[in-house]
This record gives C-alpha cells, structure tokens and sequence, in this order.
C-alpha cells in the first residue's frame, strides 16, 4: 500500500445507477481504512464529486445514464493516475472486464455479489496498490 | 427455434440474484409455453431487449411482496416504489449480464425497461413466449423469454 499511505485513512467514493446498491456497499464494506465519502448515480455526476472530494477508492458501476462506466474510469484516472478503482458490474463477460482494466481499472467484481465477496475485492485492491 | 441452453442462460442470471443477493435459493418451476401472444406478469418487470443474432425479450416479472421481502433479506429497509423498481432492474441487468457472458457480444442486450403497477405495458413482440416460473420463500415470480 506504498502509494496510498500506511497509516491514513483512505476515501472511498461510490459510483451506481441503483440507489439500493450505493447503500448496499456502504453498508457492507468493513475495510476500517475506508471512510465513504460520497456516492454518485452516473459518470457525470461522479466526475463532479471526484473533484471535490478526492477519493483514493472508487467503486464503479458500468451501465449507467449519462456517462458510463468505462468513460468515467477514463476520466478519473486523467485526473489522478493513483486513484484505485474496483468496477462493480453485472457485465459478466471477460470482454467488459478485460476493456474496463485496460482503461484504468484495478479490480473487477461481478453483480450480484455477497457482503464477503465486496469485501474481499476491496481489501485485494488495497493489497494490491 | 429456441434452444434448450439459451433458456438455461436466461434462468441460470435470476437465480443467482436470489441465492447471492438474498442468501436464499430460489426454486424453478415447470415450464410453460404461452402462444397467444400474452405471457402476462405481476406488479414490477424489468424488459430487456435483445437484437443481434436474436431478436425479441427477456422480462423478469414479480409482485411487490416478493421483491419488498427479498430487499429485506438484502438488510434494505426502504421498501419505496423507488428502490423496488431499482430492485427488479437489478435483477434484470443480472440476467442481461450472464447473457453476455455466455453469447458474446453478438447477443445485443439493452438496459432493462421498468414497467410498474401497469401490466399491459408489458407486450410480447411474438405470439410464442416460453414462461419459466420462479418460486421464493411463498412468492412466485416469472421469467419470459420471447424470441424470434
């Protein structure tokens, strides 16, 4: 976890169309280093928050209204290379997966997913940073 | 001609929403065709559309008791209009999803449509629809695929 710190309290940001996902993973993710900062329902609406907010995680949901998924990664990882993105799709086909890590992403979790799954991506990509 | 593994696809996508989303497994009943071009469905549907190497619909179809019981078992306290609606189309993207997975991309699948509380919105393209249906705890849910 070189680039993110060791002993700072990283941001998490979500990014979901569906309103009972947002609250889904804020409610189930349990990693004690990750303080939700603010949910977004489409890419447009998440750049705005990237920029005021900062986030070192990002959760990000593919289709969506607006902007969509891969755009946005695009986009946030423009504005800060460092920035960890774990994509949280019901897109379960490798093409999605492998085209949402070419343009940035670090991690891939596929809907639906259980409280144990999300938290393990999430610590992955902690580990993985 | 529809086949066989192309259902089970389709099926495979909502049953996994309620065994990893709920927890709870649900239950697959017998099958049915339906040729007079109306399949019907219950309080809340989410229609995805299919083009490409097929033509036609999918529709997942539940009545409210069913999806305000399966968003508590998902510890969602907010049984709203809104967040069932929400609800039906996430299963609905997760049948779309495993379809992707298994067709490839030659398999074009829009988001889901949500039709609430208005069951003549929901229209078959095609006479023949085969209606498979999904039983949870005590509700009864179906599951339409209609394609060309």
């Amino acid at each position: 976890m070189g680039n993110l710190g060791l002993d700072r309290t990283l941001k998490l940001m979500i990014v979901d169309d569906s309103n009972i996902i947002r609250r889904r993973i804020e409610r189930s993710q349990q990693i004690a280093r990750l303080e939700v900062v603010g949910s977004a329902s489409n890419g447009r609406e998440a750049l705005e928050l990237f920029k005021r907010t900062s986030p070192d995680v990002v959760t990000m949901d593919l289709t969506m209204p607006e902007m969509d998924g891969i755009e946005c990664v695009q986009q946030l990882v423009a504005l800060n290379s460092k920035v960890l993105i774990l994509v949280v799709s019901a897109l379960a086909d490798k093409a999605t997966a492998v085209e949402a890590i070419e343009k940035g992403a670090n991690g891939f979790l596929c809907k639906p997913f259980t409280d144990r799954q999300l938290n393990d991506a999430l610590h992955q990509l902690l580990l993985d940073a | 001609m529809l086949k066989e593994a192309e259902i089970r696809t389709f099926v495979e996508g909502a049953m996994s929403y309620f065994e990893v989303s709920a927890q709870q497994a649900a239950t697959v009943g017998s099958p049915y065709l339906v040729t007079d071009g109306n399949p019907g469905a219950y309080d809340y549907t989410g229609v995805i559309g299919i083009s490409g190497a097929r033509k036609g619909i999918v529709y997942f179809s539940a009545p409210r008791g069913m999806l305000a019981v399966l968003l508590m078992r998902m510890h969602e306290t907010d049984t709203s209009d809104e967040n069932i609606k929400d609800l039906v189309g996430e299963v609905a993207n997760t049948i779309s999803g495993n379809a992707r997975r298994d067709f490839g991309r030659n398999f074009v699948i829009s988001v889901p449509t949500i039709v609430s509380n208005d069951v003549d919105k929901v229209v078959a393209p095609y006479s023949k629809s085969y209606v498979i249906p999904i039983n949870w705890r005590r509700h009864s849910a179906k599951l339409v695929v209609c394609l060309e």
